[in-house]
């Protein structure tokens, strides 16, 4: 970036045009947010995205919000609220259209197929994302091995999330990730 | 979160729903459901929609969230506009929507206040550190849970779709908007190719 945009108009139309390539959720969009806020414009640190995740995953509301830590942390209030609302208002009006148009018209035969065509997609992005954050996460053996024992325990088990997110933390306090 | 919820006497168990919300009920009812969401909202949207509020059955809330999956952008929020619109046209909408997002943006920007001013402090670091160590594991384990229906059924060629997004987006980095628009063609072209053959 040559010249200085107001950052308030980046945030909007990075994140305005980010959630419409959201395939499979706020999730999926994580490698995107990673390379547009650390890579490309350098408004987060490594060590901050993986903060603001974290922040993000233990806090109440949908996992979309980790865009709310990242606008406040290049413009204030201001651009936590315009990062929330071009993150959520354009799919929100698209998902309305499409939900109208759906119900009016009864051959809905195509959404199926596009369902089926999406479902690898952004599994293939989730799945980057977990890469990404793994990546900037686990910087040594005991913080790649939490990662591993969570990802075990919340797939063989019905153990509620939280617990795992805080057993990390007091692992973190204890000073054994480093 | 235990929500608060009087026992409503309802006199035939069997109807599927309960009268229409209004516009303060919808946002009343998202914005306890979001703060309810620790970790995931879904959970609580079904229980507070279908269980509690009887305001869809479960197949409707089932259908209505697959057409918000299938959409791009955060879910739950598509979800959110389609419900409240469908029972108070668009007025209905931006209640759930607001409901939704408005605590849980008020509650965010008042932490990443809080972690610009003391995320530097060495305790809070390391705590971080330890949470988003955990946190990575269950977006892995959330993965793996979705990848089972595929390698169940040997679906070759949606494994080898997903694999080539992970390599473009997560070896390569190459732009989302870019990979998409070449991958989302291809992966329609193949489905619909496979139904047709299959038909």
């Amino acid at each position: 970036m040559n010249s200085e945009p107001n950052p308030i108009l980046t945030l909007a139309w990075t994140f305005g045009l980010m959630s419409l390539f959201a395939v499979g959720g706020a999730n999926a969009a994580i490698p995107e947010m990673h390379r547009v806020a650390v890579e490309v414009q350098h408004w987060l640190t490594d060590k901050q995205f993986a903060d603001v995740f974290a922040i993000s995953q233990m806090s109440p509301g949908p996992n979309v919000l980790i865009v709310t830590l990242i606008g406040y942390s290049v413009a204030g209030v201001a651009g936590a609220l315009v990062a929330t609302l071009a993150m959520c208002v354009p799919t929100a009006v698209l998902a309305y259209c499409v939900s109208r148009f759906l119900t009016r018209s009864s051959k809905a035969r195509w959404p199926s197929t596009l369902q089926a065509a999406l479902v690898p997609l952004s599994i293939g992005l989730m799945a980057a994302s977990g890469l990404i954050l793994a990546l900037t996460s686990d910087r040594t053996w005991v913080a790649a091995l939490v990662t591993a024992a969570s990802a075990v325990l919340a797939f063989a088990t019905r153990l509620n999330p939280l617990w795992l997110l805080l057993a990390g933390g007091i692992l973190g306090f204890a000073g054994l990730i480093g | 979160m235990p929500l608060e919820s009087p026992p409503v006497a309802v006199p035939a168990p069997e109807l599927p729903t309960s009268s229409p919300p209004g516009l303060i009920a919808l946002f009343v009812a998202f914005a306890k459901i979001s703060v309810a969401g620790f970790g995931g909202v879904l959970v609580w949207a079904r229980r507070g929609i279908v269980d509690q509020h009887r305001w869809m059955t479960a197949d409707e809330f089932n259908e209505t969230y697959a057409l918000c999956h299938f959409l791009p952008g955060p879910n739950i929020v598509n979800l959110s506009m389609v419900f409240g619109s469908r029972f108070r046209g668009i007025p209905g909408g931006i209640a759930a929507f607001t409901g939704l997002l408005g605590p849980p943006v008020i509650i965010m920007t008042i932490l990443a206040a809080l972690y610009t001013h003391f995320g530097e402090i060495d305790a809070l670091r390391r705590i971080l550190a330890g949470v988003s160590c955990a946190a990575v594991g269950l977006l892995l384990s959330a993965v793996f849970r979705m990848m089972m229906p595929l390698v169940k059924r040997r679906d070759w060629v949606g494994l080898l779709l997903l694999a080539a997004v992970f390599v473009a987006i997560g070896l390569l980095r190459l732009p989302l908007a870019a990979v998409l628009l070449v991958a989302i063609p291809i992966s329609i072209a193949i489905t619909f190719a496979m139904r047709r053959g299959a038909a």
